[in-house]
C-alpha cells in the first residue's frame, strides 16, 4: 500500500467514524421522539429545540461519568469487550456505499465481507458477559451467543438469495440491478426473512432477550458504565443503522431514484440524501416494532428461528434457484414469494388458535352467583351477635 | 418444592443460583426470589419477604380508630380506598352502625374507581414485564385521570384518609357529576385501547398463554383469592358471595377464566375494569342527595368484642380481624392480605418455568409489597 493510499484510508476511516457518530446521535434522538409519539409523550424537550441537542448532552454525560470496574471482573476481557463489539460494527461500513461514488472500498466480495464481520460482534457480547463476572451478565451473554448464532443462518441465506438474483456480491452492482425493479418486488419473502433475522442480530424488540431489562437487567452491559457503556451503545446503534442500510441496499433499491434529473456531484449528493431517507423509513419501522411488541422468550425465539425462518430461507433460495435456472420470468418468483409469505403469516396467526379460541375468560352475571337473600341475612345475623 | 430433574441435568453440572431482587427491576417492589436455574429453566425458587415490614398491625394498637385509617392507606398503596373501606366496615360492623345511603354509594364509586386504577397499574407493569414498553404509559394515563378525580374529592392522590367510621370525611365536590361523566368517557375508551394494544398481540399470547397454570382446587388450597382465583375457574367474589356495603344493589358480571394461566389472570383484570365501570354507572344513577356521615360521637369506642370483615380488594379477599376492648384504640388488628396469600402459590406456579417466565408469573399475581409485608 502506498503512502497516499494509507492516508486515504485513514482519512476515510475517520470520516466514516464521524459520519456514523452523527448518524447514531440522530438515530437516538429519532428513536426517543418516535417512541414518545407512540407512547403519547413528548420525549426530550429541554436541551435545544425539541431536545435536538439531547444526544450530545447524553454523550457528554456518559464520557464524564465514572468508569466502574467491578473488583471481581476479569479485567482484560472486561475492557476489551466494548472494542470487540465496536470494531466489527465500524468495519462493516468500509464497504457499504452511500452512493455510487461515496464508498471507502468497493469490494468485489462485499456481501461476503459483511457476513464475515457481522458474526464477530457475538464474541464481544460473550466476552462482556464473562468478563463482568455477574450472573445476569453471563446469562445475557450466553443468550446473545445462542440467539445470534442461530439467526445468522437465515440472515446469510436471505443475503444469498439476493446475490443469486444479481449474480454478484458487489453492493454497487446489487443496487444497479434494482434500477428497474427493487428486490422487494421480486423477493418479498427474502425481505421478511432478512429484516426479522436482522432484528434478532441487533437484539432489538421483539428479540431483545439478551439485554432484557425485566429479566436479566441489561444482560452483558449490566456492570458497564461511563465511556465503555457508551461504546457498546454506539456499536448497537451503528448496527441498527447498518441493518437498515443493508435492507435499503439489498431490497429497497439503494439510492436509486427513478428519473434522477442531475448528474455529477449533485447526483451523488442527492443520492446520499435519498438513501438516508430510505434508511430512516426502515428505522421508523424498527422503532414502531419496538413501541408495540413484547419480547419473546428464549425457547420461542429459537423455535421461531430454527423451525420457521431457517426452512423459509432455504425455500427462498430454492425458488430463486429454480426460477433462475429455468429462466422463468421474475414475476413468477414474486408470486411464489408472496404465496409463501402469506402462508407464513397465516401459520403465525393461527398457530395458537384463532382469536375466538383464545378467549378463555367468560363473564358470569352476579345474580346467578349471588346466594339467596335469606342465606345472606342469616349470615349477617350470625356475625353481628359476636359484636 | 419438587425439584424437576431435566434430562440435561444428568451431566455433571450445578445449578446457577441467581438472586432476583430485592433490587431487580421487575419484582414489583422489594421482593426477593432466589432462583436456582439450569440453563434457562428454573429448578428451584425460594421467595423471601419482609423488606417492607413496618409493623402496621402492631402500630394500629397504639392509634385511635380514626388514626388507624391512615395506616390502612399505606397497606395496599395502589388501592388505598379499598383498604380504608375494609377497616371502616369492620369497625362499623362491631358498632352495628347504620351508614347513610349516600355515603355507601360514594364509597362504592370511589372503591370501584380505585379498582380500575389498580388494575391499570397492573396492566402497565405487566406490559413491562413481558417486554412491551408502551402499555405502561397507556395504563398510567388512565390511572392519572382517576387520581386527578380522587384529588378533587379527597384532597390527595394516594393517601386519601377519606372514608371514616360512620361515613365519609365530607361530601363530594359540587362539580363531581360532570367530572365523573367526563372521566367515564375517557375510561371507557381507555380500557378498550389498552385491550387492543396488548391482549391479542401474538407475542403477548405466546408469553402468557399456558404459563404458570394453576387449577381451581390448587388455588383454593393455597388460599389464592381475587382475580388469580377467578382466573383458575372458580366463581368467587366477596362482593357477591358475602355482599358487603351495598354491593347487592348492583347488577354486574364476574369474569372467570378457564386455565388459571397468566393470560387468564391478565384478562380477568381487564374484564373486571369493564364490570367496575358498569357498577359505577349504576351507582351514579341510584345515588341521591343526603347526609354522608351518621350521627357519631367524637371518639369512636366500639363495644367490647371481635369481628372479621371480608372485602374484595383489587388483589383479592382483603380481611380485617378486629378485637376491641371497649377503649378508643383497637386491642388487636389482623389483616388478611390477599397479596400475601396469593404469593404462597408462587413456587407452585414456578414449576417448569423459564427465567423469563418468572417475571411474567410474578407480575400476573400482582403483588403489592406494602400489603405482603405490612
Amino acid at each position: 500500500m502506498s503512502f497516499e493510499q494509507g492516508v486515504y484510508y485513514a482519512l476515510g476511516a475517520v470520516g466514516l467514524f464521524v459520519f456514523l457518530s452523527v448518524m447514531v446521535l440522530a438515530l437516538t434522538w429519532i428513536e426517543r421522539k418516535g417512541l414518545a409519539r407512540i407512547q403519547m409523550r413528548m420525549g426530550p424537550m429541554r436541551v435545544g429545540f425539541h431536545g435536538t441537542l439531547q444526544p450530545i448532552a447524553d454523550a457528554m454525560k456518559l464520557v464524564v461519568k465514572e468508569d466502574i470496574l467491578p473488583s471481581w471482573a476479569d479485567r482484560r476481557i472486561y475492557w476489551l469487550a466494548p472494542l470487540a463489539v465496536f470494531i466489527p460494527a465500524l468495519m462493516l461500513w468500509a464497504t457499504i456505499p452511500l452512493a455510487r461514488d461515496a464508498v471507502l472500498a468497493n469490494l468485489e466480495l462485499g456481501l461476503f465481507y459483511i457476513v464475515a464481520f457481522s458474526v464477530l460482534s457475538v464474541m464481544g457480547l460473550v466476552m462482556a458477559g464473562w468478563g463482568s463476572a455477574n450472573k445476569y451478565a453471563i446469562l445475557g451473554g450466553l443468550r446473545a451467543a445462542g440467539q445470534l448464532v442461530s439467526y445468522e443462518i437465515p440472515f446469510i441465506m436471505a443475503l444469498l438469495g439476493v446475490a443469486m438474483l444479481v449474480q454478484s456480491l458487489n453492493l454497487i452492482e446489487i443496487v444497479d440491478h434494482q434500477a428497474r425493479w427493487a428486490h422487494i418486488l421480486i423477493q418479498p419473502l427474502g425481505l421478511f426473512i432478512f429484516l426479522t433475522a436482522g432484528l434478532a442480530e441487533l437484539g432489538r424488540t421483539p428479540f431483545d432477550i439478551h439485554h432484557a431489562e425485566s429479566e436479566v437487567v441489561g444482560g452483558p452491559f449490566v456492570e458497564y458504565s461511563g465511556a465503555h457503556w457508551a461504546v457498546f451503545f454506539l456499536a448497537e446503534y451503528i448496527n441498527t443503522f447498518t441493518i437498515a442500510a443493508l435492507t435499503v441496499l439489498l431490497f429497497l433499491g439503494g439510492w436509486q431514484w427513478p428519473g434522477m434529473p442531475f448528474d455529477g456531484f449533485l447526483n451523488s449528493a442527492l443520492s446520499v440524501v435519498w438513501f438516508l431517507v430510505k434508511i430512516y423509513v426502515v428505522i421508523a419501522l424498527i422503532i414502531w416494532i419496538r413501541g408495540t411488541y413484547p419480547r419473546l422468550r428464549i425457547d420461542q425465539l429459537m423455535a421461531f428461528g430454527w423451525k420457521l425462518l431457517v426452512p423459509l430461507s432455504f425455500v427462498n433460495i430454492v425458488i430463486t434457484g429454480v426460477v433462475l435456472f429455468y429462466g422463468w420470468p421474475l414475476w413468477t418468483l414474486t408470486l411464489m414469494s408472496l404465496i409463501l409469505l402469506a402462508g407464513t403469516f397465516y401459520l403465525i396467526a393461527t398457530y395458537r388458535g384463532t382469536a375466538m379460541e383464545r378467549m378463555t375468560v367468560s363473564v358470569h352475571p352476579a345474580r346467578i352467583a349471588r346466594p339467596e337473600p335469606a342465606v345472606a341475612l342469616q349470615q349477617e345475623a350470625g356475625t353481628s351477635t359476636d359484636g | 418444592m419438587q425439584v424437576q430433574r431435566q434430562p440435561t441435568q444428568q451431566a455433571d453440572t450445578i445449578d446457577l443460583m441467581v438472586n432476583m431482587g430485592p433490587q431487580h427491576p421487575s419484582t414489583h417492589g422489594v421482593f426477593r426470589v432466589v432462583l436456582w436455574i439450569d440453563g434457562e429453566r428454573i429448578v428451584r425458587a425460594e421467595p423471601h419477604i419482609g423488606y417492607l415490614h413496618r409493623g402496621s398491625e402492631k402500630l394500629c394498637e397504639g392509634e385511635l380508630y380514626s388514626q388507624v385509617i391512615t395506616l390502612f392507606d399505606r397497606l395496599d398503596y395502589v388501592s388505598n380506598l379499598n383498604c380504608e373501606l375494609a377497616f371502616c366496615l369492620a369497625v362499623e360492623k362491631l358498632m352495628a352502625l347504620e351508614i347513610p345511603d349516600r355515603a355507601s354509594y360514594i364509597r362504592v364509586i370511589l372503591c370501584e374507581l380505585n379498582r380500575i386504577a389498580s388494575h391499570m397499574l397492573f396492566y402497565g407493569v405487566y406490559g413491562l414485564d413481558t417486554g412491551a414498553m408502551t402499555p405502561i404509559l397507556y395504563g398510567f394515563r388512565e390511572r392519572e385521570r382517576i387520581q386527578a378525580l380522587f384529588e378533587t374529592v379527597t384532597g390527595a392522590r394516594m393517601m386519601h384518609n377519606y372514608i371514616r367510621v360512620g361515613g365519609l370525611r365530607h361530601d363530594l365536590p359540587e362539580d363531581f357529576v360532570p367530572k365523573m361523566a367526563e372521566l367515564m368517557d375517557h375510561l371507557k375508551r381507555g380500557v378498550e385501547e389498552c385491550d387492543d394494544l396488548l391482549s391479542n398481540n401474538e407475542m403477548f399470547i405466546a408469553r402468557t398463554k399456558g404459563i404458570g397454570p394453576i387449577s381451581g382446587e390448587d388455588a383454593i388450597e393455597f388460599g389464592v383469592t381475587g382475580p388469580a382465583l377467578r382466573a383458575a375457574g372458580v366463581l368467587e367474589d366477596v362482593r357477591i358471595s358475602e355482599p358487603y356495603s351495598i354491593y347487592d344493589r348492583f347488577e354486574f358480571g364476574i369474569p372467570v377464566g378457564t386455565y388459571g394461566d397468566c393470560w387468564d389472570r391478565y384478562y380477568v383484570r381487564i374484564e373486571e375494569m369493564r364490570q367496575s365501570m358498569s357498577i359505577i354507572e349504576q351507582a351514579m344513577e341510584q345515588m341521591e342527595p343526603g347526609p354522608t356521615v351518621s350521627a357519631l360521637r367524637r371518639i369512636t369506642r366500639p363495644p367490647k368484642g371481635e369481628t372479621y370483615m371480608r372485602t374484595e380488594s383489587p388483589r383479592g379477599d382483603f380481611g380485617v380481624f378486629l378485637v376491641s376492648d371497649g377503649s378508643d384504640k383497637p386491642y388487636r388488628v389482623k389483616v388478611r392480605a390477599p397479596s400475601f396469600a396469593n404469593l404462597q402459590a408462587l413456587q407452585h406456579l414456578f414449576r417448569n418455568a423459564y427465567v423469563a417466565d418468572a417475571v411474567v408469573i410474578l407480575g400476573s399475581i400482582d403483588i403489592i409489597l406494602g400489603e405482603v409485608d405490612r
